[in-house]
């Protein structure tokens, strides 16, 4: 990848600066320095990412998708002349996370190596020498009695960031966070609110193996009093971060191990998502694909080929694990009449069998064909590249199960 | 006897608090000396400390608050008696856990805190919650599902909640509550209240992972956290020498310091949370380990007498109980008559 930015340095004049300027290089290699201002290159999640597929700017996404690694990205980039700045995913989330510090002093982030180390996916770099150990905690390997701590320290009135190093970490802290975390709401009559982030990565993919792998959705999603969100763009990562800590309910937020070093442009001024809302990522009219995380980038890889093929399919990130957003699912739903799932959830008991259900209880009568989902396979995550990729849904699926669906 | 009285489940509030109110009032005459004399007296047994030294056992108290000490804990005691024939009416259901036998514990821990402090204990709260201002109808109204229980009836027995006296409950997964409680002592550090935070937890739940994970944290953090193991000797039917390969729950910190209170004596309980929270401001974690006894068996579906002797019980009823040893000191240094303690 080095090599491929050198080139292009060679060929256009480099404005001086640091190499960072040679990222931006990449995007404008097909257009003229003066044409910088356009927002041409933008991955922006509604919308224009075939646009970006099109050019050679998003070679980087396109060699995400069949390897496990992403492209090492520098640190962000303030640019006078465009707007908003460009950033990753990562960075992202910790701007998010330190707006929301810096608004609220009770906002505070605790988990193994946040603090001192920067945290094992960058999320919280420099946030402890900026807030304070007190508010950067760096915790012992102890997740049922942190998750635990985090939960009893809103009961005060703190508002806890609780980050699991993955995802599958936090089955050890099950019992606080289905007992403590989602139900003391209730059992209380309402006397206490428990306003806890948990969040962390997980997911397929870096041949991590079976145990760090994994994807636990499906387990929470029937933990009563909590909600479920997954971001998958830096844009829609930065906002629902804001959103979850300035939720009032107790909010996990699913991250995606692979999707850290995605870049984008995102505005510079404030905004906050909503956590209950789905992004429309490509209106159609034949069929509806609805997905989320990492698999939002398999479906739209499939889409490519789908358009190239004369269908026209309607691409809806979810985003809203629990509860589903079914007014945007519904409205897409009776436009299209056909609906595919798409997701990297295990096959038995995951997010695309809730969906399913709660689909064919609400829009039966719109639907010209059964409902498919695509999911994980119910199997350990090997440790084998190939035959890791082949247990979760490849773009090749994604399109046989749309000319299935349409015909 | 008024229990008897249970005629429809409307009328059994009150049916239950007039006799109990009605001796409450007893008690309010002027009383021979001054109410606010302070009487020193010491504790019958000694404290024993690890890693650190002990308070002494020389506890100042006054008349008033020997009385109140009393009146409390008598409420609690008829409290739970009454509990225990409103479950056999099947007016309460699921589970109960009474705490009788164990009114020092709640009643002692109240005289050196405040409402800022903060108490999280496991499921047998009820007389905790008393004990940090709850009414008797709001756990009546709770225990038998009604709206006007603390939790509004959505609790109920093991889900008693008073955040605005910082009593954060009633948890009914064992071991649960000792992370939060560490949670609250975190809290209570980052906004810098200068309180502490005690959490409550049983000989049984002493042997879960996740109160030396806790711990460890706590340790760590210097938070003003006090684990207090409530040791009745008993987990559910399974015997603290059956359970635990050292039944030193007070040592079993280590690193952080511990004390073994008689748990049935309430001035020396009220020594050593004084104690307890002063050193918790200065020092961080603490393990008080209360030596103390429960009546009932764990509860009301266990009639207690599978793993124990009757005689067993009736012996610490003689020879321990908290209340006679408050009317014995009562009536020892003439504060009231006999027959106003009754």
């Amino acid at each position: 990848m080095a090599t491929l930015f050198q080139g292009l340095a060679a060929v256009t004049p480099l404005s001086p600066s640091n190499s960072i300027e040679s990222n931006k290089l990449l995007f404008s290699s097909r257009r003229s320095l003066s044409e910088r201002k356009g927002n041409n290159f933008v991955v922006r999640s509604d919308a224009k990412v075939n646009k970006v597929l099109k050019s050679g700017a998003a070679r980087k996404h396109e060699l995400l998708i069949p390897n496990a690694v992403a492209t090492q990205g520098s640190s962000s980039v303030a640019s006078a002349s465009k707007p908003g700045h460009e950033l990753l995913l990562f960075e992202a989330l910790r701007e998010g996370l330190e707006e929301e510090m810096e608004r609220d002093p009770t906002v505070c982030v605790m988990g193994e190596d946040v603090g001192h180390y920067g945290g094992s996916y960058k999320v919280t770099r420099n946030l402890a020498e900026k807030f304070g150990d007190l508010r950067v905690l760096d915790t012992p390997i102890a997740e049922n009695a942190f998750t635990g701590m985090g939960i009893g320290a809103a009961m005060t009135g703190l508002r806890p960031i609780i980050e699991g190093m993955n995802m599958g970490f936090l089955l050890l802290a099950f019992n606080q966070i289905s007992n403590n975390c989602g139900m003391l709401h209730y059992t209380s009559g309402g006397q206490f609110k428990i306003p806890v982030v948990i969040r962390g990565p997980g997911g397929v993919g870096r041949q991590l193996g079976a145990e760090h792998s994994q994807r636990l959705e499906s387990y929470f999603q029937s933990i009563p009093g909590i909600q479920m969100v997954a971001c998958s763009t830096p844009y829609n990562a930065k906002g629902l971060m804001k959103a979850a800590i300035r939720s009032d309910n107790p909010v996990i937020l699913f991250e995606h191990v692979l999707l850290y070093n995605l870049k984008e442009r995102i505005p510079d001024e404030e905004y906050v998502l909503s956590l209950e809302e789905a992004e429309m990522v490509r209106p159609g009219e034949h069929v509806t694909i609805l997905t989320y995380s990492r698999m939002r980038y398999h479906v739209m890889q499939a889409a490519k080929t789908l358009v190239n093929k004369g269908y026209d399919p309607e691409v809806i990130d979810i985003r809203s694990l629990k509860p589903f957003d079914l007014h945007t699912i519904g409205n897409s739903i009776k436009k299209t009449h056909r609906v595919l799932i798409v997701e990297e959830c295990m096959r038995t008991g995951g997010i695309g069998a809730s969906l399913t259900a709660a689909i064919t209880e609400n829009f039966h009568d719109y639907l010209d064909a059964p409902i498919i989902c695509l999911s994980s396979q119910d199997v350990p995550t090997p440790y084998a590249g190939t035959l890791e990729e082949w247990t979760v849904v490849q773009p090749a699926q994604i399109v046989t199960a749309v000319e299935q669906l349409c015909q | 006897m008024a229990l008897s009285r249970l005629a429809s489940s409307s009328t059994v509030g009150s049916n239950l608090i007039k006799p109990i109110t009605a001796a409450i009032s007893l008690h309010h005459r002027p009383i021979s000396s001054d109410a606010t004399t302070t009487l020193t007296i010491e504790t019958s047994l000694p404290f024993t400390a690890h890693n650190c030294s002990p308070p002494s056992t020389s506890v100042t108290t006054t008349p008033s608050e020997l009385l109140s000490f009393f009146r409390t804990m008598a409420l609690m005691r008829r409290m739970e008696i009454a509990a225990d024939s409103l479950y056999k009416s099947k007016l309460i259901r699921g589970f109960c856990h009474l705490y009788d036998g164990q009114e020092a514990v709640a009643v002692g821990m109240e005289a050196s805190t405040t409402k800022k402090d903060c108490i999280i204990t496991a499921y047998r709260d009820h007389c905790t919650f008393l004990g940090r201002g709850g009414t008797l109808i709001e756990v009546y109204s709770e225990l038998m599902g009604r709206i006007d229980g603390c939790s509004k009836g959505k609790g109920g027995s093991m889900h008693f909640y008073k955040k605005d006296s910082g009593f954060y409950g009633g948890h009914g997964i064992v071991g649960a509550q000792v992370p939060l409680g560490c949670g609250l002592a975190f809290g209570q550090k980052y906004l810098k209240d200068e309180s502490v935070t005690f959490a409550l937890y049983g000989d049984g739940a002493a042997n879960q992972g996740q109160l030396f994970e806790a711990l460890n944290i706590a340790a760590l953090w210097d938070l003003p956290a006090i684990l207090v193991c409530e040791n009745n000797h008993y987990g559910m039917g399974t015997a603290e020498w059956r359970a635990a390969k050292s039944p030193a729950y007070y040592k079993r910190g280590d690193y952080v310091p511990g004390l073994k209170v008689d748990g049935m004596d309430v001035l020396a309980v009220k020594q050593a949370v004084k104690f307890a929270k002063e050193h918790a401001l200065q020092n961080g974690p603490l393990i008080l380990e209360m030596d103390t006894y429960r009546y009932h068996g764990h509860s009301m579906s266990d009639p207690g007498s599978t793993y124990r002797t009757r005689d067993e019980i009736s012996g610490v009823r003689q020879e321990r109980d908290p209340i006679e040893r408050v009317r014995k000191l009562i009536l020892s240094h003439d504060i009231a008559t006999e027959k106003e303690l009754k």
